[in-house]
């Protein structure tokens, strides 16, 4: 638990992509089995048992400490389980010298085999017995709460780096939900001591094809005969996984999403794996995507929410059929073949997104300047002779996304950045003018953006926001945005939506600077009222 | 018998021994001064006349040089006693740092000891405190709360040096405070079989080269300024916490950015201050060693002077011993107080910030899609890179966006930077 419990600390903590594989790696290179194995499930959240509520901390705590004390230290820390774990009294030295801090296998194995009655006093027992850091890791692990930002993702490619390169992340995401912790036989086969492990029909992730975004230089050389064209929905990108083995959603990043979308799992009564697009879809209309945010935000939605935000999949490729691998056949084939399936099984709550017809290169075009409604995002353009490929390769699939909008705002705060850019600042909240009641004009905060500017410009605003900051809140600082003397920026985004969790009223999608208006005094920049009247309205199924 | 609250006052300037007619550690500048340590906040220049160790004159010359330091400075060594105006004065380790001394003080029949800064983990840079039995025991409380539980120092070295070994492309650059965790940890380094060159940011060395005169060998110690990226791969580089993430750290490579503080010891206060490994050493008492000093001390009466006093106090009362806060103004903590965020490089220091964090202006700060469940990383997780729309819905609610404001109380200068 101790290895663990460092790992945890540093992925929380460590920014950066590669220093996060460099620290699992070496987790997974050290420690023994089962720990490591179960270290695994536990970053991946695959491991299941009831969570401890944190009534059961709260009471533990009370147990062992002065109620005064323990408020206040609550109040300094700000988190019930590090709190406890923090101020948990040490036991008298000679039984710690006795037992040994409890293992990861045995923390999780008790928590999965012991009564719920005798669980304190078990739990109360492993924190005697360890230290500090610890008995943050167990209480973070019994309340479900590790939050150590390292996506399963990031695990699987440190699981290869240890099979010297022979192994690929792709190879181990395919196994990877046929697989039980403490993969014992993943283990051994990246490590070379075992054979490749055979998921046989489970319901397995497939590592999708992605798109490269088409920018305006590749337009002119492209061969659009080539390419079939069709929309891009704002949803979410899902794999429709039914085997013999079972049904599962997945989200485009491997994560088992079933849960949250059972009316979904339900109409997968078919042997196939597909591959499209999650949607709020009402009345045939394709809501915004506020609207599939709402049922993202929940693990497992209830009754009310499965009525009011009714999801459904537009489909997009056939990987499956029936055991039979259709990854290999150029995309018109698997299309025709995704076509046929539809046709036959016609399965609930799924549809097949359209092809576009496109005679010439202008017209295709006009269509995508037209693509306005909020629930597109542009054009998908896919090679008809394309394999499906996992990753992103080259020259096969175009995104062609519409032109953003753009609104001129005023910086109002501005926040460091992370890891490389920890000595930027690198965030900027952004605000827009509206009327006050007493007849003044305010800024009304609208969005955050931390991309789009080039270094040169990332230095630029470092160095104007350090001369005009007014006031300072530990890593932020609020900078000077009055009528006459300010910043302007152009804020370029692919939407606007109405929010009601915004004090603005309205949400923009993917804010991102475009440039900085340094001729612009902050008087001139947009008002709020610009930005809602670009709030788009939904789209219609054609 | 007096009651030392009737001879030993808390005056605007500090607290002042009026029998004596001398001040221990005041604020501002006094004709007579007795000086626990040599940290900024205890150690104010300009006293016509200063009372202290040996050690800790020659590094208030150092640090302020010889005009500032005190007009008249009177050096009391470890066992001497001295008689000023019949109150009997000496000093004995505090532990804290080269030079850091408590004040014993006895007056008819009295007696209180002041202890400045102090803790009691071994360090190899100072002598060890030394419990006095008295009837007054003034105490600190900066880490005045039963959260706060130091490890031991020679492990957290231990995590550094990992470090080191895992990612030694990197340069590891270590905030810490530039009188006594600086030279503390090159010490602990150097134990550790750490024996190749350690960097320092130029803030650091004159103290450095102080406590080598003074008898504390640090080994190979060299300018990071004059060095290039490239050499500072693989390298250790000391900096003051103000420094390290800041412009000044842009000269490193790809800098893994390590802050040596007891603050480090919560979770939120590194990530407020994106710290990638916080290394929780601390040149104070932890809770376990207050409450184990007061015991020793075995005072009746405690009087605390800055951090925690309201948790501290609540812990004597229940023991049985009468508790006071002085509410000393102008005492911090030396970590805290260089955590400001201040600048080196021409930046004025602004006041210090208001206590509400902005983000209370744009409500939730969750603009974009938030997490997908608990185990999608959210942005910050990720480290930069732009919203990529494919990337699945990922929380760009930015957690440390809105660091909670994490003290209670005075918090010094830093309170609110954490
Ligand atoms: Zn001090
Ligand atoms: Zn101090």
């Amino acid at each position: 638990m101790i290895a663990f419990a460092e790992l945890l600390e540093r992925l929380t903590l460590t920014p950066g992509r590669l220093a996060k594989i460099a620290l699992l790696r070496r987790f997974f290179e050290t420690e023994p089995d089962p720990d490591r194995g179960i270290g695994l499930a536990a970053l991946t959240g695959e491991l299941s048992f009831e969570a401890a509520k944190p009534a059961l901390i709260r009471a533990l705590a009370e147990s062992r400490t002065d109620p005064t004390l323990f408020a206040w230290s609550y109040d300094y820390v700000g988190d019930l389980a590090e709190t406890t774990a923090l101020m948990w009294p040490d036991p008298e030295p000679d039984r710690r010298r006795n037992a040994p801090v409890p293992s990861l296998a045995e923390v999780v194995d008790g928590l999965a085999t012991t009564p719920k009655t005798q669980l304190p006093a078990l739990v109360a027992e492993w924190l005697d017995l360890s230290t500090p850091e610890v008995r943050v890791a167990i209480l973070k692990l019994i309340t479900s709460t590790l939050r150590v930002g390292a996506s399963g993702r990031l695990a699987k490619v440190a699981l290869a780096e240890l099979g010297g390169g022979r192994i690929a992340a792709d190879d181990i995401e395919e196994l990877w939900h046929g697989l039980q912790p403490p993969y014992g036989e993943l283990f051994r086969w990246i490590e070379g001591r075992g054979p490749k492990p055979d998921p046989r029909d489970a319901p397995v992730f497939r590592p999708p094809m992605l798109a490269h975004p088409l920018e305006d230089a590749d337009v002119a050389a492209l061969d659009h005969a080539l390419f079939a064209a069709e929309w891009k929905w704002d949803g979410i990108r899902v794999q429709l996984v039914a085997t013999q083995g079972g049904r599962r959603l997945y989200s485009r990043g491997a994560d088992d999403i079933s849960a949250a979308f059972p009316e979904i799992v339900e109409a997968m009564r078919f042997d196939a794996v597909l591959d499209g697009e999650l949607l709020v879809v009402r009345d045939g209309a394709v809501a915004p995507f506020a609207d599939l945010q709402q049922r993202l935000n929940r693990k497992a939605p209830t009754a009310r929410m499965m009525e009011n935000y009714p999801v459904a999949v537009r489909l997009y490729d056939i990987l499956f059929e029936a055991g039979e691998d259709l990854r290999p056949l150029p995309f018109a084939e698997r299309r025709a073949r995704l076509e046929a399936f539809v046709r036959e099984e016609a399965p609930d709550r799924m549809s097949l997104s359209e092809l576009i017809e496109v005679p010439t290169l202008a017209e295709l075009q006009e269509l995508r300047a037209g693509a306005r409604a909020a629930s597109i995002e542009g054009l998908m353009l896919k090679r008809r002779d394309s394999p499906y490929l996992p990753g992103r390769p080259k020259g096969l699939w175009w995104k062609w996304k519409r032109d953003p909008l753009n609104i001129d705002a005023v910086m109002m705060y501005a926040q460091r950045g992370h890891g490389k850019r920890s000595s930027f600042y690198s965030d900027y909240t952004f605000g827009l003018w509206r009327d006050t009641a007493d007849g003044g004009r305010e800024l009304v905060p609208v969005g955050k953006a931390y991309s789009g500017y080039t270094d040169a410009e990332l230095k630029q605003l470092d160095r104007w926001i350090r001369n005009n900051t007014v006031h300072r809140f530990g890593p932020v600082r609020e900078v000077s945005h009055a009528e006459d003397h300010g910043l302007v920026l152009e804020i370029a985004f692919d939407a606007a939506q109405l929010s009601a969790r915004h004090k603005s009223g309205v949400a923009m999608r993917f804010p991102r600077i475009n440039r900085l208006r340094l001729d612009k005094p902050p008087g001139e920049a947009d008002r709020l009222e610009t930005l809602m009247a670009l709030v788009e309205g939904v789209a219609v199924e054609q | 018998m007096p009651h030392p609250e009737t001879w030993l006052k808390t005056l605007p300037d500090g607290l002042f021994c009026e029998p004596g007619g001398f001040y221990v550690d005041p604020v501002n500048p006094v004709a007579r001064a007795v000086i626990t340590h040599a940290h900024a906040d205890h150690a104010r220049s300009g006293h016509e006349a200063v009372l202290a160790s040996p050690e800790t004159l020659r590094i208030m010359e150092v640090r302020m040089g010889e005009d500032r330091a005190g007009g008249h400075r009177q050096p009391l060594g470890w066992g001497e006693t001295i008689d000023l105006k019949g109150v009997r004065v000496w000093l004995r380790p505090a532990g804290h740092v080269l030079g850091s001394a408590q004040v014993a003080m006895e007056w008819r029949g009295s007696r209180v000891v002041v202890s400045g800064d102090y803790k009691r983990t071994p360090d190899p840079t100072c002598l060890p405190f030394e419990p006095i039995p008295c009837d007054v025991f003034v105490t600190e409380a900066t880490f005045g709360l039963p959260v706060f539980r130091h490890p031991p120092a020679e492990g957290e070295v231990r995590r550094l040096l990992d470090s080191v070994g895992l990612f030694p492309e990197r340069t590891h650059v270590v905030g810490c405070y530039a009188l006594g965790k600086c030279q503390r940890l090159i010490a602990l380094l150097r134990r550790a079989g750490w024996d190749g060159p350690i960097f320092l940011h130029g803030a650091l060395m004159s103290v450095c080269r102080a406590y080598e005169a003074m008898g504390i060998p640090l080994g190979d110690l060299r300018p990071a300024t004059a060095s290039n990226k490239a050499e500072l791969a693989g390298a250790i580089v000391l900096a003051p916490p103000s420094a390290i993430a800041d412009r000044w750290a842009r000269r490193l490579a790809d800098p893994v950015t390590c802050l040596a503080s007891g603050w480090m010891r919560v979770r939120q206060r590194a990530r407020a201050r994106n710290v990638e490994l916080p290394l929780v050493v601390s040149d104070h008492a932890d809770w376990p060693e207050l409450c184990r000093t007061i015991e020793e001390v075995d005072a009746p009466e405690i009087w605390v002077t800055h951090g925690r006093e309201d948790a501290l106090i609540h812990q004597v009362e229940k023991e049985g011993r009468r508790g006071r806060a002085l509410r000393l103004i102008g005492y911090g903590d030396e970590e805290e107080e260089d955590a400001a965020d201040p600048v080196p490089g021409g930046e004025t220091n602004a006041a210090p910030p208001p206590l509400a964090p902005p983000a209370t202006a744009l409500g939730p700060t969750a603009l974009a899609p938030t997490a997908l469940g608990p185990t999608t990383p959210g942005p910050t997780a990720l480290g930069p890179g732009g919203p990529d729309r494919e990337a699945a819905p990922s929380g760009a609610a930015d957690s440390s966006a809105a660091p909670r404001r994490a003290r209670r109380g005075r918090g010094g200068a830093g309170g609110a930077a954490a």
